[in-house]
């Protein structure tokens, strides 16, 4: 599960006794919001791996709050390093519940292990709450204001550790430390990908049906570190993280016309994706981040096209007198699913990444929309029309639709960066209120995302570096 | 306030009934035009008792509800009734050649957001080219698709969807 730009420093944490001691080897100071260092690699036995989620929902996990060796001063909680232990077990115990994950157990109803006991627990204590699994941890302050999170899986019944790795973070970034934890439990227990530790560009919506105001916002995967990056003057549609999380791409009306904008997060500068006077929807990166795919109507006709990130010249992959729209790429990059028309009605259909090779892949009865890849490679999320706007996948040749919602207008999915569970936007009836939900792939859990304001348009970002 | 009422809902009535009929309109001026000028100057000139030329409320005056055509879910051909309103529209723009617009694209709200756009721009260059088909410079018009981004009747039903699935002409200023 281990990001390649993580840096894992484990043997450091198994030469040393005490934590301030292994923690204040990692001084290299790093910018806000800078990628996660890893301070222990020290994985468990991966000698168990279940699939069956139906098994592992049922596993009782008790995550006490994480302990501090003494109580200090942080940026990251008014109350200090305790009080942000709590919150930190906290943060995980509600992405395990909220995501239909296990059972678990939070601090405000568990016993809080002292910090000398995180690395060897009083098991008779858990076995005695019902606990199969046990989630430790602990927050120190260092001098440089940063902080380490350790987290620790242990098998109750078994008295074994399963799993531990630590983190230092910038205050600021406390609770990627906690989704951190997360994703290293739920990796360990489900043998699956990670997906908590990652972030949702989307559509903030505000005002009445026929005037709505659309803002371009990004939240955590749990909704939370909500930020609004455009004003709202302007009607702000279709976002997309880049894979490094360090653009946004979107269509934007600012000029009166519906054109794509690169939104570079850092300095705040936006540029067109393509100085033309026509206008460009539907904008999409590829799985490296180098290319770009968006659509363009010429007199009317819409086609995809595709142009270097960097800029340059746009190629036309599409050339149909039909509206070709959208388009996502497998996660090797080689092949795009896309819509178009051309038959009469929107269906989905795949092609080279060239434009080369274009077949109707959805032959279900009803249109197949916005199609995206699964980041695992073997399902495709659309929308189906029939009737209803509803969430569906279908495998890459366009069999074994499973229609996973029931909503009246459930529109767009997106996947977790893990492929196991898919956002979308549903909207009502007449009144046109909007929010974003998501659904596991089995077509359980389904839930409303908590956002400030009416939301649409999810787009699921990659599992932060 | 009800005898104006009547007498502005009477003159609307009666050139939309005009610019509805199957038969394209003979003539739509607007009736207390001053002096039908052939090179009238690009500065909107107030009529007597009427909006100033160059406004939408002039162009909505002459023509009626002829300023928008609508569509059937998912297509974008000009039908019979849509070729009427735009002949109208045509002879409009063929009065008062200084005036450029928008034809504004819209589709309702049971299509997907991305499709919407395209399919709003693809009813707006369907206009766009009817209309320069009778005469009108491509130049003097833009086309501009909202999707299903601005409906004007809100609710969810078929009688809602169908005034959503159109193309209006806007004049720019």
């Amino acid at each position: 599960m281990k990001a390649a730009a993580m840096k894992a420093i484990g043997a450091l944490l198994l030469a040393t006794a005490s934590y301030p001691a292994f923690a204040q080897d990692l001084s290299a100071p790093l910018p806000e919001d800078s990628p996660v260092e890893t301070v222990d690699s020290a994985a468990g036995e991966r000698d168990i791996v279940i699939t069956d989620e139906a098994a592992w929902s049922d596993i009782g996990i008790a995550i006490p709050a994480f302990a501090t060796d003494r109580e200090r001063a942080t940026p990251a909680n008014e109350a200090g390093t305790g009080a942000l232990g709590r919150e930190i077990a906290r943060v995980i115990t509600a992405n395990l519940r909220n995501n239909g994950l296990f059972k678990p157990v939070g601090p405000d109803s568990l016993p809080q292990p002292a910090f000398a006991a995180v690395r060897a627990p009083t098991y008779a204590t858990w076995s005695g709450q019902g606990a199969e699994m046990l989630v430790q941890g602990y927050v120190t302050a260092r001098d440089d204001g940063r902080l380490v999170v350790g987290c620790y899986l242990y098998d109750v019944q078994l008295q074994q550790q399963l799993v531990r790795e630590g983190w230092v973070v910038a205050p600021g970034d406390w609770r990627r430390a906690a989704h951190k934890c997360s994703d290293l439990i739920f990796s360990r227990l489900t043998g699956e990908s990670p997906f908590f530790d990652s972030r949702i560009a989307y559509i903030a919506e505000t005002g009445p049906k026929d005037r709505r105001v659309k803002r371009l916002a990004v939240m955590d995967s749990d909704g939370a570190n909500h930020r609004f990056l455009t004003l709202g003057s302007a009607t702000a549609l279709t976002p997309r993280y880049s894979p490094d999380y360090s653009k946004i791409l979107y269509l934007s009306y600012v000029d009166g016309n519906p054109r794509i904008y690169v939104y570079d997060i850092g300095s705040g500068k936006q540029t067109l994706v393509t100085e033309n006077k026509n206008p460009t929807i539907a904008p999409r990166w590829s799985p490296d981040g180098k290319s770009i795919l968006f659509s363009m109507a010429v007199a009317g006709n819409t086609d995809i096209y595709r142009i270097p990130a960097t800029g340059g010249t746009a190629i036309k992959l599409t050339d149909s007198p039909g509206i070709d729209v959208g388009g996502s790429y497998s996660p090797d990059g080689t092949k795009i699913v896309f819509e178009s028309d051309r038959s009469g009605s929107q269906q989905c259909y795949v092609m080279d990444a060239d434009g080369k090779n274009q077949k109707r892949i959805s032959f279900f009865g009803g249109r197949c929309a916005t199609p995206e890849w699964s980041p695992r490679g073997d399902q495709i999320a659309f929308t189906r029309i029939a009737g209803d706007f509803n969430v569906a996948v279908m495998n890459t040749g366009g069999g074994g639709v499973r229609v996973l919602t029931k909503g009246w207008q459930d529109e767009a999915p997106t996947w977790a960066p893990n492929g196991r569970i898919i956002q979308f936007f549903r909207t009502e009836k007449n009144t046109g209120r909007s929010g974003i939900w998501q659904v596991d792939l089995t077509g359980q859990n389904e839930r409303r995302l908590p956002t400030p304001v009416d939301a649409s348009d999810p787009a699921w970002g990659p599992i932060r570096p | 306030m009800n005898t104006k009422l009547a007498t502005i809902l009477l003159l609307a009535s009666a050139t939309g009934l005009a610019a509805c009929s199957k038969k394209a309109p003979e003539t739509t001026p607007p009736p207390p035009l001053t002096t039908p000028t052939t090179a009238p100057t690009a500065t909107p000139t107030s009529t007597p008792n009427g909006p100033a030329i160059g406004t939408q409320a002039h162009f909505a005056q002459a023509v009626g509800s002829s300023t928008t055509i609508y569509f059937d879910t998912d297509r974008y051909n000009v039908d019979t009734q849509d070729a009427a309103a735009l002949q109208a529209q045509a002879q409009y723009f063929a009065r008062y050649p200084q005036i450029t617009f928008t034809i504004e694209g819209h589709a309702d709200e049971r299509g997907t957001r991305e499709y919407n756009l395209a399919l709003g721009e693809r009813r707006a260059n369907a206009a766009k080219a009817y209309l320069v088909s009778l005469g009108v410079d491509p130049n003097r018009i833009s086309v501009l698709s909202y999707g299903k981004e601005r409906p004007v009747a809100l609710a969810s039903n078929e009688a809602a969807w169908a005034q959503n699935r159109r193309a209006a002409s806007v004049i720019i200023n």
